[in-house]
C-alpha cells in the first residue's frame, strides 16, 4: 500500500513545464497525479484492489495506489485510488468554441443596449418539455438573481418573461410570437438519458420549419450545457457551469449589434 | 409551560397559530362544496377498482370520463355505481369493465332509493378499508418486534427509472443505515391527470408512481428490513394532479412517508389553486386513516426566494399547512413539515441563523416529524465543499432533533447519486449523529444574542405575514407571490376543468369512515 508515499528516491522526470506535454499536477511538476474513486461490482478484498489497480493501468496510470476501499453493499466494493498519469495533451494546440461577447455588469449592459439598440430587448425563457426544474431559469432571470448577478428581469433596457417550467415547445413559441421576443432561452436541467437533446432538437427544428429561426437569438443554458453542444444542435450560444445572468445579457446585446437591430425579432 | 432554548413567547406561537386556523377554515369553507375528477377516480379505487382498457386507460378514469363528458361529475361516482350495483348485481370493478366495453352506461339506469344506494356499496368500502387498517397494523407491528431507527431518520432518494434497479440501490442504502427511502418520480409525472399502471423500467430523473411499482418496493424493504433488523420506511409522492389517488394506492400497499402538499404544486408545478387544495383534503383523510407521515415543501420556497430574507415565509407556510391537516383528521405526529437548510454559504454566521431556526421550528411544532432539507441552491459541483455543506446540516438536524433528515449528497446538482454518494453521505450523518449525540441537551442560547434574536424575528415577521393574509386569504396571497417569489392567478394553472360543485346526490362515504379515524 506504501510504494510512493513518502519517497526520498529521486524524481527520474524532467520537471520543467512543457505546454506542449502537459499533465496533472499533484505537488511537482510532471508528476502526474491523479485522485479518484469508484466502486466496482465484485466484493471487497484483495482480489478488488488488484483489479482496480490492472483498471488504472489501462487508464494510463503507473504506480497505482488503492488506499481505501469499502463493500457498500454485497458484492460491491468502493474504492479511492491515486495514480501518476503517464498521457500528456498538448495545451498550445486546444481550440474550445466559446460565445465571442465581452461580459459586462447590469449597468454596463443597460448602458449598451441605451446605446446601441436604442430599445428595450425582449428575452423570453423557460424550462421546456418535461423538465420540471425552474433553478437554472430562475438563477438567470429572476430580479434576486444568483451568486451576487442580478437577473434579467432588474435590467432597465430587458422586458424578461420567465415562463417557468414544462412549457411545451409549441407554448413557448407561441409566447415568444406573442411578446415579440429577440431572444429566447431555454432552461435544462434534466439530462438523463439525453431526454434534453431531443427537447432541443425539437425546438430547433419547429422554429426552422416555420420560418422563424433566423429572426431571433436562440440561446440555452444548464449545468451540462456547453457552447459547443449549443452550436451543434443549432443554437445560437449556450451557456453552461458558472456562466450568470450578466453573461447572457451581454452576449444578447452584442449578438443584435451584430446582427442589425432591425433584423431581430419576432 | 414549555420551556423555549432560543426564548420563543409561547403566547406569541398560540396566537400566530391561532390566526392560521382562520385561514385554514376560509380555505376549508371553499373546499368543502367541491370535488374534483381525482377524488371521483380517488373513490373509484377505494371501491376496488383498478387494471387498464386495451387503450392502457386507468379503469378509474374510464368510469370518472363517462360522469364528467355528461356533465355529472357532480354527482359523484359512489351514487352511480351505488345504483348500477344495485340494479346489475356486479361488482363495481365488473361495471367498471361493461362501461369501458361501452356495454353498459351507468347514468341511464333506473334510480334507486339513496339507502339502499348506500348499502350496495358497503362490502366493497368495507374490504378495502380493511386492507388500508391490516396495512396499518402490519406496519406496527414490524415496529413492535424489529424495531426502526433513532431520528433524525436518515432519508435517501433513489432514482433510476427502472423499478428493479431502484430494489437493488435501496436495499443497498438501507443495509448501509437508511431509515427512508424515497423513489423520485419521473419528472412530468406531477402534470399526468392519470396513474399509470404496472411495473415500470424507464423514466426521466425518476421512476413512475405506480401500485405495482410500490407493492415491488414494499417488499424489498421488508426483506432488507428483516435483514437489517430495522423497519425500512418507503416514501413517495402524493402531489400532483392525482394527490388522493396517489394517497389511496399507497394506504393500499403500506407507504409510509408521502410527500402532500397542495401549496407545492400550486408554485412549482402551476397547477390550479382551487384543484389542488379540493385534492389535498381527501389525500390527507386517507394518509391520515392509513397512519401516512406527509411531508410539506416548504424547503423548496427556499430554492427561488431568499432563504435569509424569506425565512418567515417557511414558518407561516408551514403554521397554514399544520391547521390544513388537523382539519383533515391528519394528527400533529403525522405532520412532517418541511424547512431547509438553504443560506448561502458565504453568510457570516449562516450556520447561527439557520441553527435558530431548526430550534425554533422544532419549538413551535413539537409533535411533528419535521422533515428538513439539505443544502441544494449553493451545492455547486465542488463535491469536497458540498460535502462539509452537508455536515454542518447534519449537526443542526441532531442538535434541533430534527424528524426526517433529508440527507445531501456530495454531488447534488451534478447527477443523481451513485451508490457511493448514498454511501458517503450515511456515513456523515451517522458520524455526526453519534459523535454529537446530546449536544441539544447540553448547550443553551445566550440572553439577547444572534440565535435568540433571529428566533424571535422569524416568529415576529411571520405573525405579520399571517394577519396580513388573515383578512384577504389565501387564494388572494397566492395570487400576490408571497411564497417563493412566484405568483399564481386562482383561476390559472392546470387541472381547473377536473373541479366541479358537488349536486343533490353526492356522497363520499371514506370521508366519514377514516377523517381522523385509525
Amino acid at each position: 500500500m506504501s510504494e510512493g508515499l513518502y519517497s526520498m528516491e529521486a524524481k527520474d522526470y524532467d520537471k520543467t513545464l512543457d505546454l506542449t506535454k502537459i499533465k496533472p499536477y499533484g505537488d511537482t511538476m510532471n508528476d502526474g497525479k491523479v485522485q479518484l474513486s469508484f466502486t466496482l461490482p465484485v466484493p471487497a478484498g484483495a482480489e478488488a484492489e488488484e483489479a482496480a489497480k490492472q483498471l488504472l493501468k489501462k487508464m494510463g496510470f503507473e504506480n497505482p495506489l488503492v488506499v481505501y476501499q469499502k463493500e457498500l453493499t454485497e458484492g460491491f466494493c468502493f474504492m479511492n485510488c491515486y495514480g501518476s498519469l503517464t498521457h500528456t495533451v498538448d495545451y498550445t494546440n486546444i481550440h474550445v468554441p466559446k460565445v465571442e461577447s465581452t461580459t459586462m455588469d447590469m449597468h454596463e449592459c443597460d448602458d449598451f443596449i441605451r446605446e446601441h439598440v436604442g430599445r428595450k430587448i425582449v428575452c423570453v425563457g423557460a424550462s421546456t418539455g418535461t423538465d420540471a426544474h425552474t433553478v437554472g431559469i430562475d438563477a438567470i432571470m429572476n430580479m434576486k438573481g444568483y451568486a451576487g448577478h442580478y437577473g434579467l428581469e432588474r435590467y432597465d433596457m430587458i422586458d424578461a418573461y420567465n415562463l417557468g417550467s414544462q412549457v411545451p415547445n409549441e407554448d413557448f413559441i407561441a409566447k415568444g410570437i406573442e411578446l415579440h421576443a429577440d431572444a429566447l432561452l431555454v432552461s435544462q436541467t434534466v439530462t438523463q438519458k439525453d431526454v434534453h437533446i431531443k427537447n432541443m432538437t425539437e425546438l430547433v427544428e419547429m422554429l426552422e420549419a416555420e420560418g422563424l429561426r433566423d429572426k431571433m437569438i436562440l440561446i440555452c443554458g444548464g449545468p451540462r450545457i456547453s457552447h459547443e453542444l449549443a452550436k451543434e444542435l443549432g443554437y445560437d450560444a449556450g451557456f453552461g457551469a458558472n456562466t450568470y445572468a450578466d453573461d447572457v445579457a451581454s452576449y444578447v446585446a452584442q449578438e443584435m449589434v451584430k446582427r442589425g437591430v432591425q433584423n431581430v425579432g419576432l | 409551560m414549555q420551556q423555549s432554548k432560543v426564548g420563543l413567547d409561547f403566547e406569541k406561537v398560540e396566537h400566530a397559530r391561532g390566526v392560521a386556523r382562520k385561514i385554514a377554515d376560509q380555505v376549508q369553507d371553499f373546499v368543502g362544496n367541491y370535488t374534483t375528477v381525482a377524488v371521483e377516480r380517488t373513490i373509484c379505487r377505494l371501491l376496488g377498482i383498478d387494471g387498464i382498457d386495451a387503450n392502457e386507460v386507468p379503469l378509474p378514469n374510464v368510469v370518472v370520463d363517462e360522469l364528467k363528458s355528461k356533465g355529472l361529475l357532480g354527482q359523484g361516482v359512489c351514487f352511480f355505481m351505488g345504483n348500477a350495483v344495485l340494479e346489475t348485481g356486479k361488482s363495481p370493478q365488473e361495471i367498471a369493465e361493461a362501461i369501458t366495453a361501452g356495454k353498459l352506461d351507468i347514468t341511464k339506469l333506473p334510480v334507486h332509493k339513496m339507502e339502499d344506494i348506500r348499502k350496495a356499496l358497503q362490502p366493497y368500502i368495507d374490504a378495502n378499508v380493511a386492507r388500508i387498517r391490516a396495512r396499518r397494523q402490519r406496519r406496527e407491528h414490524y415496529i413492535e418486534t424489529i424495531g426502526e431507527g433513532s431520528k433524525p431518520y436518515l432519508y435517501i432518494i433513489v432514482a433510476t427509472g427502472n423499478i428493479y434497479e431502484d430494489v437493488v440501490q435501496a436495499q443497498a442504502g438501507a443495509r448501509q443505515g437508511a431509515d427512508i427511502i424515497a423513489v423520485i418520480r419521473t419528472t412530468g409525472q406531477s402534470l399526468l391527470d392519470y396513474v399509470p399502471y404496472g411495473a415500470t423500467t424507464e423514466g426521466f430523473g425518476g421512476t413512475f408512481a405506480t401500485q405495482e411499482n410500490f407493492r415491488i418496493m414494499r417488499k424489498a424493504l421488508d426483506e432488507v428490513g428483516e435483514e437489517v433488523g430495522r423497519y425500512i420506511r418507503l416514501c413517495n409522492y402524493c402531489s400532483g394532479l392525482c394527490m388522493p389517488e396517489i394517497a389511496a394506492m399507497g394506504a393500499l400497499e403500506g407507504l409510509d412517508v408521502m410527500l402532500n402538499d397542495a401549496l407545492y404544486g400550486i408554485l412549482f408545478r402551476d397547477i390550479n389553486m382551487q384543484r389542488t387544495l379540493i385534492d389535498q383534503y381527501f389525500s390527507r383523510i386517507i394518509n391520515g386513516f392509513a397512519g401516512v407521515v406527509i411531508n410539506t415543501g416548504e424547503d423548496n420556497y427556499l430554492t427561488t426566494a431568499d432563504a435569509f430574507e424569506e425565512a418567515h415565509t417557511v414558518l407561516a407556510s408551514d403554521f397554514i399547512n399544520e391547521q390544513l391537516a388537523l382539519l383533515a383528521g391528519l394528527p400533529e405526529e403525522q405532520q412532517g413539515l418541511g424547512h431547509a437548510f438553504e443560506m448561502d454559504p458565504m453568510l457570516e454566521n449562516g450556520f447561527l441563523y439557520e441553527l435558530a431556526q431548526a430550534q425554533m421550528l422544532r419549538e413551535i411544532f413539537p409533535k411533528a416529524p419535521l422533515k428538513y432539507m439539505p443544502p441544494t441552491k449553493f451545492m455547486t459541483g465542488n463535491i469536497f465543499r458540498g460535502h462539509i455543506q452537508d455536515a454542518l446540516f447534519n449537526i443542526i438536524g441532531q442538535w434541533t432533533h430534527q424528524g426526517l433528515q433529508l440527507l445531501g449528497m456530495p454531488t447534488e446538482a451534478i447527477h443523481t447519486p451513485f451508490m457511493s454518494d448514498r454511501y458517503l453521505s450515511i456515513e456523515n450523518a451517522k458520524y455526526i449523529f453519534n459523535n454529537m449525540k446530546d449536544i441539544g441537551e447540553e448547550v443553551e442560547f445566550k440572553e439577547n444574542g444572534i440565535i435568540r434574536n433571529r428566533a424571535k424575528k422569524v416568529l415576529d415577521d411571520a405573525t405579520k405575514l399571517l394577519e396580513a393574509m388573515e383578512s384577504e386569504g389565501l387564494f388572494t396571497a397566492l395570487e400576490k407571490g408571497i411564497f417563493a417569489d412566484v405568483k399564481r392567478p386562482k383561476n390559472g394553472g392546470k387541472g381547473l376543468d377536473g373541479v366541479s360543485l358537488k349536486a343533490e346526490n353526492y356522497f363520499n362515504p371514506f370521508v366519514e369512515i377514516m377523517k381522523g379515524k385509525k
